[in-house]
């Protein structure tokens, strides 16, 4: 029927779609927005376990109080590349780039993004970065941490830090490119019948942080050029010597990198909105506050940078616009964790892997928003600064906040993505093993800190050794367990039980499709006639015939 | 289900299986407010070098007016020029487009041969102090944006050999040009106003 509506000068035998992608697709510059997804997401699960064997690494040094595992050089390597491939190539790429990449189309009902090319050109630029960064351990790896502080960075390991500089800005230029693409699609691509009331959200979440990618990942990049030309041109932007001031590069570098914390976030609470209600059977509850909040986040979240420069000689007044700020943040993130501690409450809980990941994103997020609270407050910050109270803080909200909600995404839409379902054993072992092992490592950081150990460092003094050592056993136990995940993906995606469209029961678009969605996403385009969350809410006046379609 | 998927009869009309709509231009759009604010990011450093340096520019850093000005006024007008190319392709006027596009490219060459000619007849070089540190940065990034716009402009003009390739309801390729054409222009007008003027108070 479709083919009635094209011009005559078409040759009359179209070439046949193929229904389904073949494996070696994946390994192609496919435009396919669902083929583009799961690039994304695996090829960032290979650096969280490369940026993760870094981090084990790391952890055996620090089980003992002296230097005796790795050359001190070696460990600020490790330390730089761990904490830039975490955010820079496994958080944010998974997120944004898999999660959105797979679900923003479905969800409302598009064949694919705006600019599929331009979404594969997006892809492609990070396995290059990644390279970049493992090849400049051969110049003895960038030293300077991921924040590339100057003076450190401008007179440190220089080869591997302006591979360090060019890889980011390789990332940076993907995730604008990806910004692009989301706010063009979900602005004018959702059919016809969805009303902006009706767009799930995690798709508002993406627009929000597609929009706060979009302005504030250039800053960073103009920031980085000029540490570039101070590195190997011989400016002096940076270098108080000749002119230049080291905060100018701190200003640059923190308006990106404070959003950066919600460009992590934000995708992720999309997920939660997505995986909480349709598993507790239940609407969302506040679905306006929760899509509003996201883009308040997105706008106050420009606005509070200075809060990681309290210790820059920052003035009074600015630490006091910057501590107010910041605190501000915390409202709409609080009418976050309200609405979905609402929706659970009275919900048919079904406890499985995706569900369990939610939960317990929710109650360590919780922990690290509070210690983040603690840490935005100018007096508490000058007393911790650069101590393992920094470290156990945002290892609660990356790792509880982050990953969490990532594994949660993926038990969640793997029966999409693959057609099968994982074996729910399995998934509730690793969650075990991995809230353990996450509990374990990083809670007695937050005394290490305040006690005064400071962070970045390979050695320390002996008293806080025991600590140290049950930090390390916890490190080990989140090591092993990736393994029964990485079994369970393997074992289930070739024999795992079939799940059929919507194993779930989730109202959204992307279940109406089947599993794996076929090669354009629909065969016929989807009709909205109801919110995305609206469980056992009766339809008051519509025919019984839509009803009659949906029981078959 | 949120979207109830209709029978095939009654979903002809939204099916939109063949039809690519074309959002290019937005889509510019969009990533140019990106582009602005990486030139925000360097002159938010510019400004703040030099709220933060006692003299600007400093001792003996002579900055010459002459040249830069006849090329902002060239830049400037050439805007005007590539405009009259788009609203001949609106007009059907291919040949017209065409003649706009290479007076408009001939127009940003001259600027960055003007540009070169400034840069090996300067008093200061690269290295020279933290001004000339930010002058070479930021006009030699604005002028690769001018090449990448030179290029962008060729590239329509090529493209126009094909007859019927643009018309005047096909010319995408055409207005985008235009539209990053001016946005180099804007640029160049903020960074000629922190570069050359504010230096003269
Ligand atoms: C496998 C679990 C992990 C362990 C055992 C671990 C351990 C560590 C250790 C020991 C440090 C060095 C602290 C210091 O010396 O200052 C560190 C730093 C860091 N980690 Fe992790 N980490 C893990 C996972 C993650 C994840 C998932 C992320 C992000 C999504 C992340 C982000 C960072 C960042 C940003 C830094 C700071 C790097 C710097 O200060 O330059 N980590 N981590
Ligand atoms: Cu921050």
């Amino acid at each position: 029927m479709a083919q009635a509506q094209l011009p005559l000068d078409t040759p009359l035998s179209l070439p046949e779609h193929p229904k389904a992608w073949k494996w070696y697709d994946y390994f192609t510059f496919n435009v396919d927005h669902k083929v583009i997804g799961i690039q994304y997401l695996v090829t960032a699960f290979i650096f969280y376990l490369i940026g993760g064997l870094m981090a084990v690494a790391m952890r055996t040094e620090l089980a003992t109080a002296d230097s005796d595992f790795l050359d001190p050089n070696l460990y600020n390597a490790f330390l730089t590349n761990h904490g830039t491939i975490m955010i820079f190539l496994w958080v944010v790429p998974a997120a944004i780039g898999g999660f959105g990449n797979y679900l923003v189309p479905l969800m409302i009902g598009a064949r694919d993004m705006a600019f599929p090319r331009l979404n594969a050109l997006a892809f492609w630029l990070n396995p290059p970065a990644g390279a970049l960064l493992l090849a400049s351990f051969l110049f003895g790896g960038a030293q300077a941490g991921w924040t590339s502080y100057p003076p450190l960075s401008t007179i440190t390991a220089t080869t591997a830090q302006s591979m360090w500089i060019l890889a980011i800005v390789l990332v940076g230029t993907s995730s604008i490119l990806g910004s692009v693409n989301f706010i063009v699609t979900i602005w004018k691509m959702k059919v016809p019948s969805m009303r902006w009331n009706q767009l799930p959200l995690f798709c508002w979440a993406m627009l929000a942080t597609s929009l706060l990618a979009l302005v504030s990942t250039p800053v960073l990049a103009a920031g980085l050029i000029l540490l570039l030309f101070d590195i190997n041109f011989g400016t002096s932007f940076y270098k108080p010597d000749a002119g230049g001031n080291v905060v100018i590069y701190q200003h640059l570098f923190w308006f990106y990198s404070h959003p950066a914390v919600y460009l992590m976030i934000l995708p992720i609470f999309g997920i939660m909105s997505e995986v909480i209600p349709v598993h507790a059977r239940k609407p969302i509850f506040g679905y306006q506050a929760i899509a509003y909040s996201s883009l308040a986040i997105c706008c106050v979240g420009l606005f509070v940078w200075v809060h990681h420069m309290f210790t820059s000689g920052t003035p009074p007044w600015m630490r006091m616009f910057f501590t107010i700020s910041t605190l501000i943040v915390a409202v709409p993130t609080g009418v976050k964790i309200f609405s979905w501690v609402a929706t659970l409450w009275g919900g048919k809980i079904r406890l499985n892997s995706a569900m369990l990941f939610a939960i317990g994103l929710l109650s360590m997020f919780v922990l690290g928003g509070l210690s983040g609270v603690t840490l935005g407050t100018a007096p508490v910050d000058i007393h911790v600064h650069d101590t393992y109270y920094v470290v156990a803080h945002f290892h609660y909200v990356l790792f509880g906040g982050s990953v969490f909600g990532l594994y949660a995404g993926i038990y969640h839409w793997f029966p999409k993505m693959t057609g099968r379902l994982l074996d729910e054993r399995l998934g509730i072992l690793h969650f075990v093993l991995t809230f353990i092992g996450t509990n374990l490592t990083f809670l007695p950081m937050h005394e290490l800190g305040l006690k005064g150990m400071p962070r970045r460092v390979a050695m320390y003094d002996p008293q806080f050794e025991p600590v140290n050592l049950i930090c390390t056993i916890g490190a080990f136990v989140l090591a092993f367990s990736i393994i029964p995940f990485l079994i369970n993906i393997i074992w289930s995606w070739n024999r795992g039980k079939v799940a059929g469209d919507n194993p779930w029961g989730g109202l959204s678009l992307e279940w109406a499709t089947s599993s794996p969605p076929p090669i354009e996403n629909w065969e016929v385009l989807p009709v909205v006639t109801k919110g995305p969350y609206d469980y056992g809410i009766e339809r008051r006046q519509e025919s019984t015939d839509e009803d009659r379609d949906e029981e078959e | 289900m949120q979207g109830t998927v209709e029978s095939q009869g009654t979903a002809i009309a939204v099916d939109h299986a063949h039809e690519h709509p074309d959002f290019r231009v937005l889509g510019l759009l969009v990533f140019l407010i990106s582009e602005s604010l990486m030139f925000g990011g360097l002159f938010a450093a510019y400004l703040l070098l030099r709220g933060m340096n006692e003299q600007w520019p400093p001792e003996g850093t002579e900055v010459e007016l002459l040249v830069p000005t006849i090329n902002t006024l060239i830049l400037i007008s050439s805007s005007f020029v590539i405009h009259y190319g788009d609203v001949a392709i609106k007009k059907d006027d291919v040949r017209g487009m065409r003649k706009w596009y290479w007076l408009t490219a001939a127009m940003g060459a001259v600027f960055l041969g003007g540009q070169v000619y400034e840069y090996l007849t300067l008093g200061y070089g690269l290295r020279t102090n933290v001004f000339a540190n930010c002058f070479y940065v930021m006009t030699g990034f604005h002028g690769l944006h001018v090449f990448i716009g030179i290029l962008l402009i060729l590239g329509v003009i090529w493209r126009s050999r094909r007859p019927g390739h643009y018309s005047a309801h096909r010319h995408t390729g055409v207005t985008m040009a235009e539209i990053y054409w001016h946005f180099v222009d804007v640029i160049w007008i903020i960074l000629f106003t922190l570069l050359y003027i504010l230096t003269r108070f």
